[in-house]
C-alpha cells in the first residue's frame, strides 16, 4: 500500500492504494466519494471521466494515481455547486445542454479547459476541442450554443 | 382522513442512510428508499391505480409530492409530469416533486416505452390531480363557507373568484390523504386557463447534473456492499469448463464466485475487482450457436425458416394492382442490428435478504422488472422492492434488465448487498439489441404523368419473431435457472404503408423463426426503418415522374396537420421545389468536389399519432464517399406541448442520435459473439459530425397530447437518404450509409450512365 499526494479541488489530501496503476477514477468516486466522475469505458474513448490535471482535460480511467502525486486535481465538483456554479456549468445550465447527464460533468470539463486555451472559440474549433467526447442522447446542438454563449 | 406521513418524516426516516449516499442533489426517489416505503406502506399510502392517494399526496406546507411508475430516462418527463400535476391543482411547477418508477410507492403504469411517459403515464396522475381539485374545492367551500363554484384555485390558494381571502391548499389537507377514486369524469383545466402546461420551465436535475450532484444508480452506495464484476463467457451459450483462481492472487480482498456458467469476482474495492475480472483465468468451452454472421445476415435472412405470416395491412389486391401498372417500382432496404450503446454501461445494486429485499435499477419497466426477478429466482413480489434510479440514457430496454439480474443473484448468493457495474464491452456486446430489418418494397403507378395514382403498394418484412413476454435473463441462464421468456422488440411492424393515397396496400411479415442475437426495444422500434423504406420509395416514384418531392407528397395527402407540417418544415429550410436528383449538386460555398443535395421526409407516427416533416441538407464527396450533413429543420406536432423547452430537446437528441444510426451504426458478430464492443468498433457521431438543427413546434393545445420522446427518429433516415440521392443520382439502400457504400452505389450509378 502506497501513499500519494495531491492536490484536489483546491485542497491537499492524500489517497493510499495497493495498485500504482490505479485508475484516478476509481479513487475520485471511491476514496473521496466524488461520484460527478463518470465510467464510460474505461478505455480513454468516451471522455465521460475527464477530469483537470494541472489546468489540461486529461480522461480519469487512463490517468494512473502514481502519475497525480505532486499534481493538481479538478473534477466537476470542483468547479462550482447547484448554488454557485461556474460560468461554464451556468452556461450549460441556461442552454439546457442536458438529457441523461452521463456526459455532461465531462463534457463541462472538456469546455473549462479549451476555453482556458481559447476564450472565444469558434463553432468549428468547439467541435473539434469536443471530438473525443461522446454524447448519446444527441444533445450536441444544446452543447455547442452553450459554448457559444460562454465566447460571447 | 386517516394520517400519512409528511415529507419531513420521510427524509427523517429515510436520513441515516440518506448520510450514506453522497452530498445534495440526490433525488428524492433515493432518500425514500428502505426504511421509508415501510413507512408509507404503514401510513396505508394506496398503490392502486384508482385512486388519487397513489399519485399524489398534498403536504402542510402546500407542496406537493406525485408518485408516477414512468421513469425519467433523461427525457424530462419529471418536470412535464409536475406541470400537467401542478396545472390541474393550482400550484407552481416547482412546488411539485416527482417520484418516478420505485415499485414501494409509486403505482404500476406500465414500462416506459412507445412514448407512453405522459400519454398514459402523465394523462393518469393529471386525471388524479383534477379529482383532487374538485375535492379541495368542496374543502375550501365548507372552510370558506361559500360555494364552491365561486371559488378557483390559484398559486396554491383556494380564493373567491372575487377576491378576499383564501385558504392554502396544505392547510386544507395537510399531509392527510384524500381517500378519493380518480374520477376519470372531473374536468381538466383548458387551455385558456393554463399557467404551467405550455411554460418553457427548466428541468430541476439539470443544475445537478451540471455540477456532478445528480445521483444515478451507479453513484449509490450501501453499507456493506460488495463491488461486482462479470466475467462473460468467450462465446455466447459457451459453457465454463474451469477456473483457475490462482491467477489473481496478488490481488487483495477478492472473492469469485461461480454458479454454474455464471461467474463473477467480487470486492469491497471496486478496482480489485476491475482487476480480477480481467485478469482472472478461465477457460470456456467453444461454442458457435448463432444461425449467422453480421456478414452474411441479409441473405440469411432472406433464407431463414418462417415461423409464421402476417398481414399487417392488407386493402384491395396489392399485387394485382402492382401487375397491371403503368409503371412498376421494386426496391430492398436493409436496417441491421443496433445497440442502445448507452454511454454509462449498466449498473444495478441489490440487497436481497431471505426471499424479498431491495433493487436499485435504471431500468425503464421497474413493475415489469421485479415480476420477472421474482419468478426467475423465487422471490415474492410483496417483499421485494425494485427502485428506480437514473442511469445512462437507455433509449430502450439495454443492459440494465440483466445487471439488475446479476445483482439479484449475487446478493442472494453472497446475503449481501452487491453493486454490478456493466463494462463497455458487456453494454456494447450484451445488452439486447434492436433488430435488424430486411423489406422488400413494391409499388405501381396508374400513369407516368405527375398526378399518377398510386394504385398499389406492397411492403414485405422479414422480421425476427417478436414475442411477448420479459426477456431472458443473461445471469439466470449462466446459472442453469429456468424461465420462460419472451422476445420483445416492440411494435416494429407500423409505418410499412405510405402515409399518401394509395389504392391498394399490402403490409406482410414472414415473421422467422430464429434471430442470432437476444432482441429489445430500441428507439422508436421498427419505424425508422420502415420509414426509411417508405420515405425512399416516395422519392424514387416522385423522381420517375419528374415530380418535386415535396410537392409529389403534398398532393397526395388531405389531412391538414399534415399538410401543416409538411409547409412549415419546407419554408424554414428553403426548400427548392424541383426534381430530384439536383441537376446542378455543387452549389456556392462548398469545398473541391462536394456535391450539395436537399432531402425531405415525412411521417404520421405508427399512422396515428405525431406528424413530423424533416428537411436535410447534405453534402457529398465523392473521391472519399463521406457525406456530411449541414443543417436539419423539423417541423413537429404532438398535439398538445406541454413543455416547448424540454421537447425541443427531446426531438434535437432524437435527430442526433438517429443521424448516428443512420451513418454509422451496425452491430458485427461471427457465429459466436458480438464482435463490436466498444466505441472503436461501434462507432457512433462526434462533435465534428454534429449538424445545425432546427425544430420548430406546432402546438395544439386544443388537441390531445401524444408521446413525444421518439417521433422524430422516424424519417431521419429516409431525409439523408434522399438528400445523398438528390446530390449524387446514386440511392442508398442498406444501413449504415457508410463511405464504402457512398463510393459503390455512386460506381454503379456511373457504370449505368
Amino acid at each position: 500500500m502506497a501513499t500519494y499526494s495531491f492536490r484536489l479541488n483546491g485542497r491537499a489530501v492524500t489517497a493510499d492504494s495497493w495498485d500504482p496503476e490505479q485508475p484516478l477514477l476509481y479513487v475520485l468516486r471511491g476514496a473521496f466519494a466524488l461520484h460527478g466522475t463518470k465510467f464510460g469505458c474505461g478505455l480513454g474513448q468516451c471522455g465521460a471521466c475527464t477530469v483537470l490535471m494541472n489546468g489540461n482535460a486529461v480522461r480519469s480511467c487512463m490517468t494512473p494515481i502514481a502519475r497525480t502525486a505532486g499534481r493538481s486535481i479538478t473534477t466537476i465538483e470542483g468547479l462550482g455547486s447547484p448554488d454557485a456554479l461556474h460560468r461554464v456549468q451556468a452556461a450549460f445550465v441556461a442552454a439546457q445542454a442536458a438529457q441523461c447527464g452521463y456526459c455532461t460533468s465531462g463534457m463541462i470539463m472538456a469546455v473549462t479547459a479549451l476555453l482556458a486555451k481559447s476564450a472565444k472559440p469558434s463553432r468549428d474549433e468547439a467541435r473539434q476541442a469536443l471530438a473525443g467526447n461522446l454524447c448519446r442522447c444527441g444533445t450536441h446542438t444544446r452543447i455547442l450554443r452553450a459554448v457559444a454563449s460562454l465566447g460571447a | 382522513m386517516p394520517a400519512v406521513i409528511s415529507r419531513r418524516d420521510l427524509l427523517k426516516s429515510g436520513g441515516a442512510l440518506v448520510v450514506s449516499f453522497t452530498v445534495g442533489g440526490w433525488p428524492r426517489t433515493a432518500c425514500a428508499q428502505g426504511p421509508t416505503a415501510d413507512v408509507l406502506r404503514r401510513a396505508g399510502k394506496p398503490l392502486d391505480a384508482s385512486q388519487v392517494d397513489s399519485f399524489l399526496a398534498i403536504h402542510a406546507d402546500g407542496t406537493v409530492t406525485v408518485y408516477t411508475g414512468k421513469a425519467d430516462v433523461g427525457t424530462g418527463l419529471r418536470i412535464a409530469v409536475a406541470q400537467m400535476a401542478a396545472e390541474e391543482l393550482g400550484v407552481r411547477p416547482e412546488r411539485v416533486t416527482v417520484i418516478d418508477g420505485d415499485t414501494g410507492v409509486c403505482p404500476d403504469q406500465g414500462g416506459t416505452g412507445g412514448s407512453t411517459g405522459l400519454t398514459r403515464g402523465g394523462a393518469e396522475v393529471r386525471q388524479a390531480a383534477a379529482t383532487a381539485r374538485q375535492a379541495l374545492l368542496s374543502l375550501a367551500a365548507t372552510r370558506l363557507n361559500r360555494p364552491a363554484a365561486d371559488l378557483v384555485i390559484a398559486d396554491g390558494d383556494v380564493r373567491p373568484r372575487a377576491g378576499g381571502a383564501g385558504v392554502g391548499i396544505g392547510a386544507l389537507v395537510g399531509d392527510r390523504q384524500l381517500s378519493l377514486a380518480v374520477d376519470p369524469k372531473a374536468a381538466l383545466k383548458t387551455q385558456e386557463s393554463f399557467t404551467a402546461i405550455g411554460k418553457p420551465a427548466p428541468r430541476p436535475d439539470v443544475p445537478a447534473k451540471c455540477s456532478g450532484r445528480h445521483g444515478y444508480v451507479h453513484d449509490l452506495v450501501l453499507p456493506g456492499m460488495l463491488h461486482a464484476r462479470v466475467v462473460r463467457p468467450a462465446a455466447i451459450g459457451a459453457t465454463l469448463a474451469s477456473v483457475d483462481e490462482s491467477s489473481i492472487r496478488a490481488i487483495p480482498d477478492v472473492r469469485v464466485v461461480r454458479l454454474s456458467n455464471f461467474l463473477a469476482v467480487v470486492s469491497k474495492d471496486e478496482w480489485a475487482a476491475v482487476r480480477a475480472a480481467r485478469e482472472l483465468k478461465a477457460t470456456w468451452s467453444p461454442a458457435a450457436t448463432l444461425p449467422s454472421s453480421s456478414d452474411g445476415l441479409e441473405s440469411w435472412t432472406r433464407s431463414a425458416a418462417v415461423d409464421r405470416e402476417q398481414d399487417v395491412v392488407n386493402r384491395g389486391d396489392a399485387a394485382r394492382a402492382i401487375g397491371g401498372a403503368a409503371k412498376t417500382f421494386a426496391a430492398t432496404y436493409f436496417w441491421p442490428y443496433q445497440s442502445h450503446a448507452s454511454l454509462g454501461p449498466s449498473c444495478a445494486v441489490a440487497d436481497i435478504k431471505g426471499d424479498g429485499g431491495t433493487v436499485w435499477s435504471s431500468s425503464q419497466g421497474t413493475h415489469g422488472l421485479r415480476t420477472n426477478l421474482c419468478k426467475v429466482f423465487g422471490l415474492a413480489p410483496e417483499r421485494l422492492r425494485v427502485v428506480f434510479l437514473d442511469g445512462s440514457g437507455s433509449y430502450g430496454t439495454n443492459g440494465g434488465d440483466h445487471a439488475a439480474a446479476d445483482a439479484v443473484l449475487l446478493s442472494k448468493t453472497l446475503g449481501q448487498p452487491v453493486r454490478v457495474q456493466w463494462t463497455r464491452q458487456d453494454e456494447t456486446g450484451w445488452d439486447p439489441k434492436g433488430p435488424h430489418q430486411l423489406l422488400d418494397m413494391r409499388a405501381g403507378l396508374a400513369s407516368t404523368e405527375p398526378d399518377a395514382r398510386i394504385v398499389g403498394w406492397h411492403a414485405e418484412m422479414f422480421l425476427s419473431t417478436n414475442a411477448p413476454g420479459a426477456r431472458a435473463l443473461l445471469a439466470a441462464d449462466a446459472a442453469g435457472l429456468s424461465q420462460d421468456h419472451g422476445q420483445g422488440a416492440g411494435q416494429i411492424t407500423q409505418n410499412g404503408d405510405p402515409p399518401y393515397q394509395a389504392d391498394n396496400v399490402r403490409v406482410q411479415v414472414h415473421w422467422l423463426k430464429e434471430t442470432p442475437l437476444q432482441l429489445s426495444n430500441l428507439r422508436a422500434p421498427g419505424k425508422i426503418a420502415n420509414v426509411f423504406a417508405v420515405e425512399s420509395l416516395t422519392d424514387e416514384i416522385a423522381t420517375a415522374i419528374g415530380a418535386d418531392p415535396v410537392a409529389f407528397r403534398t398532393s397526395r395527402l388531405i389531412d391538414r396537420r399534415a399538410l401543416d407540417v409538411i409547409a412549415r418544415a419546407a419554408s424554414a429550410f428553403g426548400w427548392q421545389p424541383r426534381p430530384s436528383p439536383n441537376r446542378q449538386p455543387r452549389s456556392g460555398g462548398l469545398s473541391g468536389a462536394d456535391l450539395a443535395g436537399q432531402g425531405f421526409a415525412y411521417v404520421r407516427y405508427k399512422q396515428a399519432e405525431n406528424y413530423v416533416a424533416m428537411a436535410m441538407d447534405v453534402t457529398v464527396n465523392p473521391a472519399s464517399g463521406r457525406i456530411t450533413v449541414r443543417r436539419v429543420v423539423c417541423a413537429h406536432d404532438c398535439g398538445l406541448v406541454v413543455n416547448p423547452d424540454a421537447l425541443k430537446n427531446q426531438i434535437e437528441g432524437c435527430i442526433v442520435q438517429t443521424l448516428s444510426r443512420t451513418l454509422h451504426e451496425q452491430v458485427t458478430f461471427d457465429r459466436s459473439r458480438v464482435t463490436s464492443v466498444d466505441w472503436a468498433s461501434y462507432p457512433i457521431l462526434r462533435f465534428p459530425d454534429a449538424p445545425q438543427v432546427e425544430v420548430m413546434l406546432i402546438d395544439r393545445p386544443e388537441q390531445p397530447l401524444l408521446g413525444a420522446g421518439e417521433a422524430a427518429t422516424a424519417p431521419v433516415a429516409a431525409a439523408l437518404a434522399n438528400a445523398v440521392f438528390d446530390a449524387t443520382g446514386a440511392r442508398l439502400r442498406t444501413v449504415p450509409l457508410t463511405p464504402e457504400r457512398v463510393k459503390a452505389a455512386l460506381a454503379s450509378v456511373r457504370a449505368t450512365n
